[in-house]
């Protein structure tokens, strides 16, 4: 009992004035949540005494904390919205927005699934758009050559920021989708799901369709807006980097607080390490790195201290990294 | 009209059949919890070894380990406990002793037992806007610590007010007819009575908070980190640490790690969360060991 009320006494004395040793405090998407892990386990390997902390808060949850100025770098799946640019600009805090690699939402069907290898973007719609919701049931409702079998859908909940991207590249508005399907916010129930059933389609992301790729079959996405081909696309790598596969492929960011950059030299060194080595580890954790070109451009902007949103709070569907890059920032 | 037999009987076969459907239950619930068992050391044995207790998370899951979750849940538990175990008992020995029954006494009474059932969630996000914003202590072990604390308070001071309850009213009267004071009564008599139960609570309570993750994840508990708090006293940088930094730092916790891994692509990474579940269950099983090893022993001790 003593000794228990002694350490409440410790509790209670009041926390030294400690100086902060050097932490460099990332947090946001849990998409691009590897790629930063990756980066941070190799930077703190070659800067000893640099400490990196990676949360997983989402896309949304890290941008609330960035704005308010209590991270220094925020990963995005989706460029920064209007509100949070100004919630930004209200707080003081400038920021450089920073690519660092592609991620490709991939549809997966069923191995034993022979008649959907091909789909079409209007067929997604017609299959995930809200109005779809308990009257687009079977298959045939799609394609009246496809089987007179019920389709079980899967895709991730209503926070993440996969589900906001295929909704607003696939129906046209973020966040619009039909409610009758199986969600998940754990992309491994839903490979499960379309494993187990003939039937079954479901969307996630890139990595995870190679992590399991003997036992799933990736849809080839035509979309009649494409400007590379209207053929069907299949998501590799190749395609993702050649602006083909669209409009499923997205650009994955960082946000890096300016001030923090310039106040603290362990920030700009883990931001320069991050974007030298993002190729190569992006490529490890099964993501498809930027072209070589757009990683100059990128470390040049960096160097500049180029702040501001290139999207000016709109979401990009269906663009070229070339064209994201050359535009200025609004 | 039913003979004698037949009553005999019936009551026979009813006592038969209630038999039989406890069995069939308790034999699914324990059938369930060893399934269970199995599929996670099955999953996770081949993973567990020294390296994996002291390697920090890695992006590649073979080099992958639990330092920073095991050590970051060892001592969010010592803040709990030295945070809770205080507040707890004296709150238990205030209402069981000095407290008036009056209607603020069965307010208070009322609030605690509804606390105990308030979700986990809610006293995450209590702490994140009292805690983590209003008294400014960051994402922080006592931020951590101190939200589990709260979690379990309910916990420690209704077993606490049981256990002292248990204490036959003729040892008080005893101390006081010898000129004992209130304070004299509780500290020499009631809580060393009492301790073993208090202390079986107070495990139970802990080793339901060791597990807990939802409050954590709310206040911004992280889920990447490869360092350890600093130690007090040690030397970082040429400075000597304060005795109570380590209480600043960021951290992360086994349950969070383990969800950390359950999410990632792949079968690799599904082996180290189970490999990091034997590890959190272990803990668990061996605080409730101690909780019944602490029961027995003072059962045998204290008799009246």
């Amino acid at each position: 009992m003593t000794r228990t009320l002694l350490l409440a006494a410790a509790l209670a004395v009041p926390m030294a004035t400690h100086a902060q040793t050097q932490v460099v405090k990332v947090d946001g998407s849990s998409t691009v949540y590897p790629i930063t892990e990756a980066v941070a386990e190799d930077f703190q390997a070659a800067n000893k005494g640099i400490k990196v902390t990676v949360g997983i808060s989402g896309t949304g949850g890290g941008f609330k904390k960035f704005t308010r100025g209590e991270t220094d770098i925020s990963s995005a799946s989706r460029p920064i919205k209007k509100e949070e640019i100004d919630e930004c600009a209200k707080n003081g805090v400038e920021f450089i927005e920073l690519p660092v690699a592609f991620d490709a939402l991939t549809i997966v069907i069923n191995k034993s699934n022979t008649w959907a290898t091909n789909m079409t973007v209007a067929d997604l719609k017609k299959m995930w758009e809200p109005e779809a919701q308990a009257k687009i049931t079977k298959w045939n409702q799609i394609n009246p050559a496809w089987p007179d079998a019920e389709i079980q859908l899967f895709g991730p909940g209503a926070d993440s920021g996969t589900f906001e991207y295929f909704t607003e590249a696939v129906n046209g508005k973020a966040k619009a989708s039909r409610g009758d399907y199986t969600p998940s916010e754990d992309d491994n129930t839903l490979v499960k799901g379309v494993e187990g059933s003939k039937f079954a389609l479901g969307y996630f992301g890139m990595s995870y369709y190679l992590a399991h790729k003997d036992k799933l079959t990736a849809v080839n996405v035509a979309w009649d807006k494409n400007k590379a081909t209207t053929g069907p696309v299949s998501p590799t790598t190749a395609n993702v980097l050649n602006g083909s596969y669209a409009p499923l492929s997205r650009p994955l960011f960082i946000y890096v607080n300016k001030k923090s950059v310039e106040t603290r030299p362990e920030v700009r060194k883990f931001v320069e390490f991050f974007l030298a080595h993002a190729k190569e580890l992006t490529t490890e954790v099964k993501y498809v790195p930027l072209p070589d070109a757009a990683y100059e451009i990128i470390t040049s902007r960096f160097a500049k201290m180029q702040t501001g949103s290139v999207f000016g709070g709109e979401a990009a569907v269906g663009m070229k990294i070339e064209d994201i890059l050359a535009r200025e920032a609004k | 009209m039913l003979t004698t037999e037949q009553v005999i009987a019936k009551g026979r076969l009813h006592d038969r059949v209630f038999f039989l459907v406890g069995l069939t239950l308790t034999i699914i619930c324990l059938g369930t919890l060893a399934v269970l068992l199995y599929n996670l050391l099955a999953a996770g044995l081949p993973r567990l070894n020294l390296d994996f207790l002291t390697s920090f998370p890695s992006r590649r899951a073979a080099k992958a380990g639990i330092l920073s979750a095991w050590v970051g849940s060892v001592l969010v538990m010592l803040v709990t406990a030295a945070t809770a175990i205080p507040l707890g008992v004296a709150a238990g020995v205030y209402l069981e002793e000095y407290a008036r029954k009056n209607w603020f006494t069965s307010l208070i009474e009322v609030n605690i037992a509804n606390l105990a059932g308030v979700p986990s969630i809610i006293y995450g996000l209590m702490a994140l806007g009292l805690l983590v914003y209003q008294f400014r202590f960051g994402q922080s072990i006592l931020t951590g610590g101190v939200t589990l604390a709260f979690l379990i308070l309910p916990i420690v001071i209704v077993a606490t007010r049981e256990a002292i309850r248990a204490i036959p009213q003729h040892m008080r009267e005893a101390a006081y007819a010898l000129g004992a004071t209130r304070w004299q009564v509780v500290k020499d008599h009631l809580l060393p009575y009492s301790s073993g139960g208090i202390s079986t609570g107070v495990i139970i309570a802990l080793s339901r908070a060791i597990g807990e993750t939802a409050p954590l994840v709310t206040i911004g508990a992280l889920t990447y980190i490869a360092f350890l708090p600093p130690a007090p006293f040690s030397t970082v940088e040429g400075r000597v640490v304060g005795p109570t930094e380590w209480l600043m730092s960021p951290f992360t916790v086994l349950p969070i790690q383990m969800f950390n891994w359950v999410s990632r692509p792949g079968d690799d990474f599904a082996a180290n969360a189970a490999a990091a579940g034997i590890v959190l269950m272990a803990a668990t099983l061996s605080m409730n060991l101690v909780a019944i090893v602490i029961r027995a022993r003072v059962r045998r001790r204290v008799k009246w």
